[in-house]
């Protein structure tokens, strides 16, 4: 039953944006939530979904993939905009009960709509075109200046990869152990939800205890292969980045400009 | 001296009772002498709590001896700052494949302890190839993990090990979660890697079989060392090792039941073929 679930969400294909050094998709996408905050104006929105839609183009990414994304926020979708709908005052458009309708209350909630629409592609554009392991590797090296302030980047970054690798062998664990349950007259399906909950604590409790006999034996493994943090390591596969990369952070710095003008023109 | 040599070597786990206070040592090891040549293949065998995987542990600076002392080529693991020299110099393969892979893909695994030894990236590159067409999983490189077999796994975590460059390589029951064609696989290549490479072999096992290549055994019970010989000598001592509840290879004991028997046969007959020729040589 977990054989389906793929990690993360990334789309293997071969675009321009998938060769991209991670660090600069991770500030772009940084930059283009940024810009659709400030932008005000119709001309803004319009020059964001220009971008968005080329952005696309260039991915290789079939649309289908981004929509996915847009599900999970389905319902956070249709309570902003109800509120925002009702509940702004202003010039009136008209009313039924005890509800008003405003010509302001109209805008924002469109407005609210579209950012977060265009939030959740911008954001999935990144995750489809990298790799998890490419993730965190950009953002181990993004994040590189807080060591500085001691947080533990390296440490983080690792402990996030190792969660990437033992998630599909959790996964695979959590089904061996809910079938020997099964097996043993255990009842997963039926059942109100609190009954449903209780019967997962069987399931629950050898997978912590094996969760926690892998950690222990992994932390062994790891040791005996030399790793103490990430002092005096080097790297199998260093980000560098490529003239690509420079003309991408070129084009990001102008998108933002061009964005931050348009905010202070009111456009 | 040896690669890895240990004189009265001992060590205490310490057990906590229920409520911490009553802690109770309890000894793993016991008064251990070891010596090993350079490019040897040393198979150590014993049933659970033997102490084989706790000795295997000292070998790599995983646990430091509470008594006597443990070198590594010549060096001694209770020093602190040569501890990374001498997990570099014994590398360490562990019995359950899954617990012991850190990448995500195959050669980053590989390139992992390279990369924590400080090694440049273009030798790191050179050696995760070269270590892996060694263990023949060069075609695997770029596949995930977790869509390999278990003796698939176990290749690519000694080629971990060997890019690491290491003198010894200690596998400790490597192929206890294997099924037989895993298990031939692995043992092959740490056969392949002593003979050709030269690089010393510590086996802990406790499949019989994996054993008669040795060129010496060691038998552990109750943190001691009880007996030591090549595999012909050990095999010879089948009332012994029953006593100690260790198998024989079932040719080995096929010919010692014969002999008890009234077979006129020798002792320690390790392989079908030796059997045979010794049966056909009765008439």
């Amino acid at each position: 039953m977990f054989k389906d679930i793929t990690l993360g969400q990334y789309y293997p294909t071969d675009s321009i944006l998938h060769k991209l050094d991670p660090r600069v998709k991770f500030i772009g996408t940084i930059a283009f939530i940024i810009a659709l905050f400030l932008i005000k104006g119709p001309v803004g929105y319009g020059f964001a979904t220009v971008v968005l839609v080329t952005l696309i183009r260039l991915s290789k990414v079939p649309f289908k993939f981004m929509v996915r994304g847009m599900k999970a926020i389905a319902v956070i979708l249709v309570i902003t905009m109800l509120f925002n709908i009702f509940l702004t005052p202003g010039e009136k458009l008209f009313s039924f009960w005890i509800l008003t309708v405003t010509r302001e209350g109209v805008e924002t909630a469109v407005k609210m709509a579209v950012r977060l629409i265009y939030l959740v592609i911008g954001s999935s554009l990144m995750t489809l075109t990298t790799t998890p392991n490419q993730l965190t590797d950009g953002m181990e090296a993004l994040f590189a200046p807080l060591k500085k302030v001691h947080v533990p980047v390296h440490e983080i970054s690792m402990m996030m990869s190792i969660a990437l690798r033992f998630i599909p062998i959790l996964m695979e664990e959590t089904d061996k152990i809910m079938k020997a349950q099964i097996a043993r007259g255990a009842d997963f399906e039926s059942g109100n939800f609190i009954s449903r909950i209780k019967s997962m604590v069987p399931l629950l409790v050898p997978l912590f205890v094996s969760a926690f006999r892998r950690a222990n034996d992994l932390a062994m493994a790891m040791e005996a292969r030399c790793y103490h943090g990430g002092e005096g390591r080097t790297q199998m596969k260093p980000l560098i980045y490529a003239g690509r990369d420079r003309i991408a952070y070129g084009l990001i710095l102008l998108f933002f400009a061009v964005c931050v003008a348009f905010a202070f023109l009111g456009l | 001296m040896g690669i890895i040599k240990a004189a009265k070597l001992a060590f205490d786990y310490i057990k906590y009772g229920d409520d911490d206070r009553e802690a109770e040592k309890v000894r793993a090891l016991d008064n251990v002498d070891l010596d090993v040549e350079k490019g040897q293949f040393i198979a150590i065998l014993g049933h659970n709590g033997s102490g084989k995987s706790t000795l295997a542990k000292h070998i790599n600076a995983l646990l430091i001896p509470s008594e006597g002392t443990m070198w590594v080529d010549g060096i001694d693991t209770k020093s602190e700052e040569e501890i990374w020299h001498v997990r570099q110099k014994a590398g360490m393969v562990f019995q359950n494949p899954d617990n012991q892979i850190i990448g995500t893909v195959v050669e980053e695994d590989v390139g992992f302890g390279p990369e924590n030894i400080g090694v440049p990236t273009q030798e790191i590159w050179r050696r995760v190839e070269d270590a892996l067409t060694r263990v023949g999983m060069i075609a695997h490189r770029s596949k995930s993990p977790n869509k390999l077999s278990g003796g698939q796994k176990q290749r690519v975590a000694i080629a971990g090990v060997v890019a690491m460059r290491p003198e010894c390589i200690i596998l400790d029951e490597p192929t206890a979660m294997l099924d037989p064609d895993g298990r031939r696989d692995v043992i092959e290549t740490v056969r392949e890697l002593n003979e050709k490479e030269g690089v010393t072999a510590i086996l802990i096992t406790h499949y019989m079989e994996e054993v008669i290549f040795a060129d010496r055994v060691i038998v552990m019970d109750g943190g001691r060392v009880v007996m030591q010989g090549t595999p012909r000598e050990i095999f010879s001592r089948v009332e012994e090792l029953k006593k100690l509840r260790l198998d024989v290879p079932q040719v080995t004991e096929l010919a010692w039941e014969l002999k008890k028997a009234g077979v006129p046969l020798a002792d320690g007959i390790l392989t079908r073929e030796e059997l045979v020729e010794a049966l056909c040589s009765l008439n």
